[in-house]
């Protein structure tokens, strides 16, 4: 094992299902103790990346290594890697203690320990005293903390947790976030985590990757991704964006290439405001206002397009007002593709 | 610190783990390969030993059977005496299927749209019980109400209808000296003994058809009827041709009930039971077999285009 | 209909539906009645006169009935074990994986149920005709188990079917083979199921008397001693004091496999 090598690595790695390239010619590495984050829409590559982690899934070409060693015809039971299922899969006919200590009791480490073990997992999860709770009567958030616990009392190298929020209310998923990032900054343990949600990838991920068709359309920080796209599907994917075609950006201080440009950094002023010398502009009329909680969406439709931008909640624009529209320069980003 | 790849089990059984992973297809190939050759071998073959018997003849002086092929057998199927036992057969079977689609259906809608909770749970067990339970024991259970001293004749003659009962007996075909020596006594215990399996999947078809169809259709201005008729009934149709799969069946091919309960006019199952005995003539036996074989061929192919086995 | 005609129940429906379930389940009250009846020639109702003497009669003095029970517990005993090795084991095979053919063979276990128990019964006896094998206790076995699998076969793959696939996956991602995966996760939660499929395969075995007679020979079984009773009876409530028997052993493990198959909805479902 070097010290050198990545927790996960592909290696132009391809996983098929009859004519579907499910997982098309994919390389990445994932670094040790990272939070990392696989992203997309639903079909595009991202859960069965984590199955063929886990080894359920074994690669049609390519070659998968877990900290430099090779996981090529390795089945699940030999890799020292551990999953939480999306439904959590716990076993429905053992109590919350024997789930969580089933990974040592297979290994054969004693009762008395084991159980010592499976105690102080679950009160790591915040779930001390469940041990003899059947898992029928847990709530989804406990249920989760148990398949948690469950994975992490075996001391994984790598984490994998798929769509982990996914059955959780908005609170509680909060809540969550919190808690998964503090256990991996204290634990150490490199998580790889699949989701569809782009808020969720953003604040909990170190990096992320972001799949399409298959395929790792760009990899990168969460800052990275969201400030810089390199590809129109990433600018609409992760938050929503305006994409700006070459000559629109070219005609306000851009480059002459597809542009993303953040809603956000958009502002709305009177058609005679002053413009900055660092800031674009362009003119235009106030044609939806949506209201969304924190903030307000107002789509404008400027003389070639049509632009979103979204101010902080309390704006007293009304459709049908002739507005500016001003942004930095600087906000525009250039991206590699057009399509 | 551990490694992030366990070394390979020790142990014969991890060793053998390891193989059954990298070789998904030799587990199904083991598993399958003893039921697949006790199904598919004793029992696939038995029934082409039946059916090539059919094709050997005996010889009516020696009583022997002669092992060379013909289709002599076949022929004597269509004789007078034989085409009257299938035709009798079959006549039987579809009286039974109808007879029981009749009663089945009232207990299989009240059970689908209206019992709850524990009455469900009743309703199921009332027809898993006498499905499940012993057959000879509910063959025997109709012997002692049809003989000629039991609770019918008994009934008959409380409520003073003992004419009525005379009268039914006295009609010709259907009739005979008791119930238990006619063919609606015949009658009465096949559709008795199959009822469950008519109730079943009617049932279970019902509960598929959602509520709010038939308040949309009574909305759309349908009587109660029209509902029946357009709605329910045709949604139901694929459990009752599922269910009569079993009971057309199951009649064609019984022989103890019309033996214990009946005339002493052969139905298919009795004449293919004492050719095979006491006749010794195997061969027209096994001719005899292929009839319901074929029979049920052809009915399940229909049931089949009408999504009947969707509900099985 | 109305919907307010749904909540209450239709006069009619309601009436027809008990009087269904009536038709049912009074014939084998009666059954109970003539095994106390002190009329032993005819079975004349109302009964003359009740007696429980049938039960001593049967128990004492009619030594016909102990081989043909012994016979039958043992035939019903071997064809349960062996219709659950082989119907467990065509389940698991045909519920874990998709290959050419599996619809075919998954129709061909159904067949010996499908078709009428005469041509399973006639099919057998031909075959054994064919290659000389002399009638036994195995030859009975080997008809029984032949349906008898069908019915494990039957409970097992509904119930593989429902089987959480990702418990499997979960047992392996925490370092169980596929013994241990099969010892500790898969039997528990398939295990009622077997446990119900084989309680209604011996059900059916010890009451099974149509393919029987063909694969028996001389041997007698309990259910082929009954109908010698019934077609030459003498002592009639003594076979009503053995129908009682055979219908209460055959009723428990009905009740049994219910209750299993019951419970089983709530354990072997997957979390919510």
């Amino acid at each position: 094992m070097s010290f050198m090598s990545p927790a996960v690595r592909f290696q132009n790695v391809s996983r098929r299902f009859g004519s579907v390239r499910a997982v098309d010619n994919v390389s990445l590495d994932i670094e040790p103790g990272e939070f990392f984050a696989l992203l997309g829409p639903s079909g595009s590559g991202k859960t069965t990346c984590l199955r063929l982690i886990a080894g359920f899934e074994q690669p049609d070409e390519g070659h998968i290594e877990i900290f430099g060693e090779t996981a090529d015809g390795v089945p699940p039971y030999r890799r020292n890697v551990n999953t939480v299922f999306q439904d959590y899969a716990l076993f429905p006919h053992m109590t919350v203690g024997e789930n969580v200590a089933y990974g040592l009791m297979i290994k054969g480490v004693g009762k008395a320990e084991r159980e010592a073990k499976a105690k102080s997992a679950l009160a790591m999860v915040k779930l001390a005293g469940y041990e003899s709770r059947r898992t029928a009567q847990l709530s989804g958030g406990q249920r989760q903390r148990v398949a948690l616990a469950r994975a992490l009392v075996n001391g994984p190298k790598v984490l994998l947790l798929d769509e982990p929020l996914g059955a959780l209310d908005l609170k509680l998923r909060e809540q969550m976030q919190e808690e998964l990032k503090s256990l991996q900054t204290s634990l150490g343990i490199t998580f790889v985590f699949v989701t569809h949600d782009q808020g969720e990838a953003l604040s909990m991920a170190n990096r992320v990757a972001i799949f399409n068709e298959g395929k790792i359309v760009q990899v990168g920080t969460p800052s990275d991704v969201y400030e810089r796209p390199t590809s129109r599907f990433v600018a609409d994917f992760v938050g929503s964006s305006n994409v700006l075609p070459p000559e629109f950006a070219a005609a306000h201080g851009g480059h002459a290439a597809w542009t993303s440009l953040r809603p956000e950094k958009i502002q709305i002023a009177s058609q005679n405001a002053l413009v900055p010398a660092a800031c674009a502009h362009a003119k235009g009329i106030v044609t939806a206002i949506s209201y969304q909680g924190a903030v307000t969406r107002i789509t404008v439709a400027t003389e070639k397009l049509a632009l979103i931008a979204s101010t902080p909640a309390g704006t007293d624009v009304r459709k049908g007002d002739s507005v500016s529209l001003i942004w930095p320069k600087s906000a525009m980003v250039a991206m590699g593709e057009g399509a | 610190m551990t490694t992030a790849v366990a070394e390979r089990q020790r142990g014969i059984g991890g060793a053998i783990s390891d193989l059954f992973f990298a070789r998904p297809q030799l587990v199904t190939f083991l598993l399958l390969t003893p039921p697949l050759l006790w199904i598919g071998v004793v029992y696939i073959g038995s029934l082409f030993a039946l059916l090539l018997q059919s094709f050997y003849s005996l010889d009516d002086f020696s009583g022997l059977v002669v092992h060379e092929f013909t289709l002599s057998t076949y022929a004597q199927l269509f004789e007078a005496s034989n085409a009257q036992i299938i035709l009798r057969t079959v006549t039987m079977a579809a009286l039974v299927t109808v007879a029981s689609a009749i009663i089945a259906f009232p207990i299989a809608y009240y059970a689908a749209r209206y019992a709850r909770g524990w009455t469900k749970a009743l309703f199921y067990l009332a027809v898993m019980m006498p499905l499940w339970s012993s057959y000879l024991v509910k063959v025997y259970a109709w012997k002692l109400i049809l003989a000629k001293e039991g609770i019918i004749t008994w009934f008959a003659n409380e409520l003073h209808l003992r004419w009525l009962l005379d009268g039914i007996l006295a009609l010709p075909v259907v009739g005979g000296p008791s119930l238990s020596f006619s063919y609606l006594g015949t009658f009465l215990v096949f559709v008795y003994i199959w009822l469950p399996y008519m109730i079943l999947p009617t049932q279970a078809a019902l509960e598929r058809v959602p509520a709010n169809f038939i308040e949309a259709s009574a909305d759309l201005g349908a009587d109660p009827r029209q509902t029946f008729r357009t709605v329910i009934f045709p949604l139901a149709l694929p459990g009752i041709v599922a269910g009569s799969i079993f009971t057309f069946s199951l009649t064609l091919g019984d022989y103890i009930i019309p033996q214990i309960v009946g005339n002493s006019r052969l139905m298919i199952g009795q004449a293919v039971y004492t050719l095979q005995g006491t006749a010794g003539n195997i061969p027209l036996a096994a001719a005899f077999t292929v009839v319901p074989m074929l029979i049920m061929a052809v009915y399940l192919w229909m049931a089949k285009r009408m999504g009947a086995f969707d509900v099985l | 209909m109305s919907s307010k005609a749904n909540r209450t129940t239709p006069l009619g429906l309601r009436i027809s539906a008990i009087a269904g379930l009536l038709f049912l389940h009074l014939p084998l009250a009666l059954i109970f009645l003539y095994a106390f009846t002190t009329e032993e020639k005819s079975f004349e109702f109302p009964p003359p006169g009740l007696t429980t003497k049938w039960f001593g009669v049967a128990w004492t003095s009619r030594p016909d009935i102990w081989p043909p029970l012994y016979l039958s517990l043992q035939v019903a005993a071997i064809a349960t074990v062996l219709a659950l090795i082989f119907g467990t084991l065509a389940a698991a095979a045909l519920s874990r994986a998709r290959f050419f053919g599996r619809e075919t063979i998954s129709l061909l276990f159904v067949l010996p149920i499908a078709l009428p128990g005469i041509i399973t019964g006639i099919a057998l006896r031909s075959a054994f005709d064919i290659m000389s094998i002399p009638f036994s206790v195995w030859t009975i076995i080997l008809g029984h188990a032949t349906f008898c699998i069908v019915v494990v076969y039957n409970n097992a793959v509904a119930r593989f079917r429902r089987l959480n696939g990702n418990l499997v996956e979960a047992s392996m991602d925490l370092g169980a083979n596929s013994f241990q995966t099969f010892r500790h996760v898969i039997l528990p939660q398939i295990g009622t199921a077997l446990l119900a499929g084989g309680m209604l395969a011996f059900a059916l075995s010890f009451d099974e008397v149509i393919v029987t007679t063909f694969t028996a020979g001389q041997q007698t079984t309990l259910p082929i001693w009954m109908l010698s009773e019934l077609i030459r009876p003498r002592q009639r409530p003594v076979t009503n004091v053995v129908a009682v028997f055979v219908f209460i052993v055959t009723l428990l493990p009905i009740l049994a496999a219910y209750y299993l198959t019951r419970e089983g909805e709530h354990t072997g479902g997957s979390s919510k």
